[in-house]
């Protein structure tokens, strides 16, 4: 079993590029990564003796929220810039040891390598980061909405300036 | 034994009414409802279902379609996804057709009426409702009490003037 540093420093010597540091939150240390290598990390992690994370216990969206903050006429606010994140809590059910990954995207165009093909359950957890953040994730085989309506086009709910649609499909939305 | 003539007929079974009650009461007894449920609103509309509260005793049973279903029971909070097909189950039954609205959910959105991106805010907006049972969810005796108010409101349906 490894600690978390030594997991960081051993991907740290793989990837010199692409990971990027090692974030000490009072919870959990949480190793940051580039999105554009994110998968080949995964492999790297998943194929490794000693390392071996061959489960992906939960891929999840977050809104960072750490753009500029415009607030409207009507008391809603806009968020230019800043970024969204990916976050991947990895465990080895053989080793029995766990890592959390963070990989952070631009806001205006949030792309993140898939890890579909590292981890099989990644397909639903990264369509719903999509449907909830619109973080689009590259050579995912099926990248549509998983639990809105596939024709919802008022945008992704769970970021924070998202703002509901009066209408949908001819239903009043609010209250 | 006695010849046909010479029987008497004073034990016949015969009943006189009218037409209207006649339908109504036959109507009212034999609610059959959508096997339907959506959230947890369920679990309590299959408690209701299920021996100790024996839904069918007042007529009430499941069917698998809509097109033998008389009512149909909005158990659970209603997703603007959801909507749209409740909406087609609801067209596809044939009249008369009633609907109860089984809890805070579906008479209102419930606890989901503000920041409930996704919740439709109350099925009557979609569909029209006869009986609202409040409840978070309802228990089983608030259920039938929802179903014997329809039962009083079919019972008092008329077929020459239009009521619902």
């Amino acid at each position: 079993m490894k600690t978390r540093e030594e997991i960081f420093n051993i991907l740290k010597q793989e990837f010199p590029e692409d990971v990027l540091e090692l974030l000490n939150q009072p919870t959990e240390p949480i190793i940051v990564a580039s999105p554009g290598a994110i998968h080949n990390i995964c492999f790297y992690l998943r194929d490794t003796e000693g390392l071996q994370f061959d489960s992906l216990m939960v891929l999840s969206g977050v809104d960072d929220a750490n753009g500029e903050k415009q607030t409207e006429e009507d008391g809603s606010v806009t968020i230019n810039g800043g970024t969204l994140s990916v976050y991947y809590h990895l465990e080895s059910l053989s080793l029995t040891q766990k890592v959390t990954l963070k990989v952070s995207t631009p806001r205006d165009n949030p792309e993140v390598e898939s890890v579909e093909s590292v981890w099989k359950s990644a397909n639903w957890h990264e369509r719903e980061a999509y449907d909830m953040f619109g973080i689009k994730f590259l050579h995912h085989p099926d990248l549509r909405r998983i639990l809105m309506p596939y024709d919802w086009d008022a945008g992704y709910p769970l970021r924070k300036d998202y703002k509901n649609p009066e209408f949908y499909q001819g239903m009043k939305v609010p209250y | 034994m006695k010849s046909l003539l010479d029987q008497e007929f004073s034990d016949s079974n015969i009943v006189v009414t009218k037409a209207e009650d006649l339908l109504n009461w036959a109507r009212l007894s034999s609610v059959w409802q959508l096997g339907f449920g959506l959230a947890c609103c369920a679990i309590e509309m299959m408690a209701t279902s299920a021996s100790h509260y024996d839904f069918d005793r007042f007529g009430v049973i499941p069917r698998a379609t809509p097109r033998q279903a008389d009512a149909i029971i909005i158990s659970g909070t209603v997703t603007l996804k959801m909507a749209t097909r409740i909406k087609r189950l609801y067209e596809q039954m044939p009249d008369p057709k009633y609907i109860i609205s089984m809890g805070s959910c579906s008479n209102s959105g419930g606890p989901y009426w503000q920041h409930g991106y996704s919740v439709l805010k109350g099925i009557d907006r979609v569909i029209p409702v006869d009986v609202y049972v409040p409840g978070c969810p309802p228990r089983p005796e608030a259920l039938l009490e929802g179903l014997l108010k329809l039962q009083e409101k079919i019972r008092n349906e008329s077929l020459v003037k239009k009521t619902a």
